[in-house]
């Protein structure tokens, strides 16, 4: 069949086959270099620092501690009367609830693991929801400055000087609390922060010669925006994002205390400290050390990883 | 200097406007509306329509919030609370006193205890001291305020006895004030916080300035370790203190909110927990305006003191 064909529709064939070759080979190797050179760099000032491997470590044990947790130490955690069946209220730690029970029966050790799990995921999802908001809602208002600028800017001005557990428990009250629901208004209050950043750096961004080159090139504000200066910011959004988690997870403790966390019988660490707290009074330790203990061994381990990190992205930038 | 204050001033006035549309806002997106609220599940056609109209809530939206405004300015207008049955505004005016003593208390007492905490970790830096004092503060803003405040409570009020369990119950700030061992608790409960994050920041900032060319310079002539560190390095890393100072208010008051509902100190925050298990909207709604005006002037006046400190910030 090749046989038959035309000199000249083969060399066409072999050109087109060709040409392209070395073209993407060239792009994706020199992708993969600089990412690889930039993953390698941020990974070797992020192993410098010792405190932020044991966050990580931290993070994972507690990850799988939540979400594994219960699969080798089986409890149950949704029906208060099966569980008052099988133990008594305030048990102090034993053998059968090795960190004791709680008022309505629940195990403690497994009412740990099963609280993690919303707090994690309402921590993970309403920093993800912040970080979406706040990073497009900073680019858009840098990238197009002026007017949209300073209207854009205001609303987060505004937004920011009020107290945002004020706002918070507003928006819980008038929406009454359901675990998607925590995580929106969560979510909400938290973006403005990632907003401001990723604006200011926007703002140095969108007069680069890469943009420029874009819009010589015909590239939409949609296209620069979202494919060159999103990215360039990702070193400040991962950051914050993982500043906003810990606050996140402390956000909802608060809201838990105050009494507007997950409706019975799910739970999270801040209402079961709540709980805790005005039985530990009655000695009944067993109910708040080890949820305490979890909650500020996240939060630090979130903290110590953010810190490390903002280290490393900035000496990253200095060493460019 | 005049024109940054006038400034300044303006942009405060355009939040605060933006503030009150918020508010007002999330007034009526309240599920049922107001009349609901007001009258319960179980009220009757005739008697919602009737509450909506004596209310205005037939008008227009700007309409509405003209009124809204005008109410706010002419006469302080915050709404009514059901649950009380009272004015917003006079509940709030009892209570707000006492939380700006609590704020306003915690935070110099934050600050007097923060900015020597930070100088001696850039002078101990790296050694143990520096280690102990970086976890403390880490855990300090890493443990939720209310855990803090209870931990607290158990250990000096009830194990040992020193402090009272609750915070004082006067009406007045006078009465407040006269009983200072029941405040120490809620105050070192709402200090902590800031304390830790405060003194974060003056370790940094000391140390930027400890690498800058006036510190050199100094060392050039002779001056001691002392004289550089107070004269010359703390003056220069006082001065983003004053701006965290005001970007911090809306944590602090925030703050306060929780410390007041674990001690049941009789301010604003304790209003706002108790109106937020009624699902009393007037008053949250109150509350939340009121505070965030407390921090916008508060903010309002660290920026003008930050251009009265440093000559810089006036020109640009």
């Amino acid at each position: 069949m090749t046989i038959g064909l035309p000199t000249g529709q083969v060399e066409q064939l072999e050109a087109h086959e060709f040409v392209p070759t070395p073209d993407t080979a060239t792009a994706t190797g020199g992708e993969a270099l600089s990412t690889g050179g930039m993953a390698r760099q941020f990974w070797l000032v992020f192993s410098e620092n010792k405190l932020a491997l044991v966050g990580v470590g931290v993070i994972i044990f507690f990850v799988l501690f939540c979400f594994l947790g219960p699969v080798f130490y089986a409890t149950n955690q949704t029906n208060a009367q099966n569980a008052l069946l099988y133990s008594t209220q305030d048990a102090p730690p034993s053998a059968a609830h090795l960190f004791g029970t709680d008022p309505s029966g629940f195990d403690v050790l497994g009412r740990v693991m099963y609280g993690g799990q919303t707090s994690l995921e309402v921590g993970f999802a309403a920093a993800a929801i912040a970080t979406v908001i706040g990073v497009i809602w900073g680019a858009v208002s840098g990238f197009f400055g002026g007017w949209v600028d300073a209207v854009m800017m205001r609303i987060v001005d505004v937004f920011l000087s009020v107290p945002l557990l004020f706002l918070l428990i507003v928006l819980a009250v008038i929406f009454h609390s359901s675990l998607p629901l925590l995580i929106l208004v969560i979510g909400f209050v938290a973006w403005l922060v990632p907003a401001r950043l990723v604006r200011g750096e926007t703002l140095s961004l969108r007069v680069r010669e890469y943009v420029q080159a874009v819009r010589v090139m015909g590239g939409t504000g949609r296209r620069i925006v979202f494919r060159h200066i999103i990215p360039n910011t990702i070193g400040t959004i991962v950051v914050n994002t993982t500043f906003i988690l810990a606050d996140a997870i402390l956000l909802l403790a608060a809201l838990g205390f105050i009494g507007l966390g997950v409706p019975l019988p799910a739970t999270d660490w801040g209402s079961m400290l709540a709980q805790g707290v005005n039985y530990a009074l009655n000695g009944y330790w067993w109910q708040i050390y080890p949820t305490g203990f979890a909650i500020v061994a996240v939060v630090v381990a979130f903290n110590f990883i953010g810190d490390a990190m903002r280290d490393a992205f900035e000496v990253r930038l200095q060493r460019r | 200097m005049i024109g940054y204050i006038i400034r300044r001033i303006g942009q405060a006035l355009i939040v605060i406007l933006g503030v009150t549309f918020l508010v007002f806002i999330l007034a009526h997106v309240i599920p049922g509306g107001e009349a609901r609220a007001a009258l319960g599940a179980r009220a009757t056609p005739q008697a919602i329509h009737e509450f909506n109209s004596a209310n205005g809530f037939y008008l227009p939206l700007y309409d509405q919030y003209w009124q809204y405004l005008r109410g706010l300015v002419m006469s302080l207008n915050l709404g009514y609370s059901y649950h009380y049955n009272q004015a917003v505004n006079s509940l709030i005016e009892q209570r707000l006193p006492k939380t700006l003593v609590l704020v306003g208390i915690s935070t110099v007492f934050a600050l007097i205890v923060a900015v020597p905490l930070g100088i001696l970790q850039v002078v101990r830096r790296n050694k143990p001291v520096d280690y102990v004092l970086t976890g403390a503060s880490f855990i300090g803003y890493s443990m939720p305020a209310f855990l803090l405040g209870q931990l607290l409570i158990l250990y000096f009020a009830i194990n040992i006895r020193w402090f009272s369990v609750e915070a004082p119950q006067g009406a007045t700030v006078g009465a407040i004030l006269a009983d200072p061992r029941a405040l120490v608790l809620p105050i070192l409960s709402l200090s902590a916080l800031t304390i830790a994050s405060f003194s974060r920041y003056m370790r940094s900032s000391m140390m930027e300035a400890m690498t800058q060319d006036y510190i050199r310079t100094a060392r050039a002539k002779g001056a001691g370790g002392a004289r550089i560190l107070f004269r010359h390095a703390l003056r220069n890393a006082l001065i983003p203190i004053v701006t965290l100072l005001g970007l911090s208010l809306p944590a602090i008051v925030g703050g306060a909110l929780i410390t007041e509902t674990v001690f049941n100190f009789p301010g604003m925050g304790l209003l706002t927990t108790q109106a937020a298990l009624q699902t009393d909207v007037p008053i949250l709604l109150g509350t939340t305006l009121v505070a965030t005006l407390a921090t916008v002037i508060g903010s309002l006046i660290a920026d003008i003191l930050y251009a009265v400190v440093d000559p810089r910030v006036r020109y640009t």
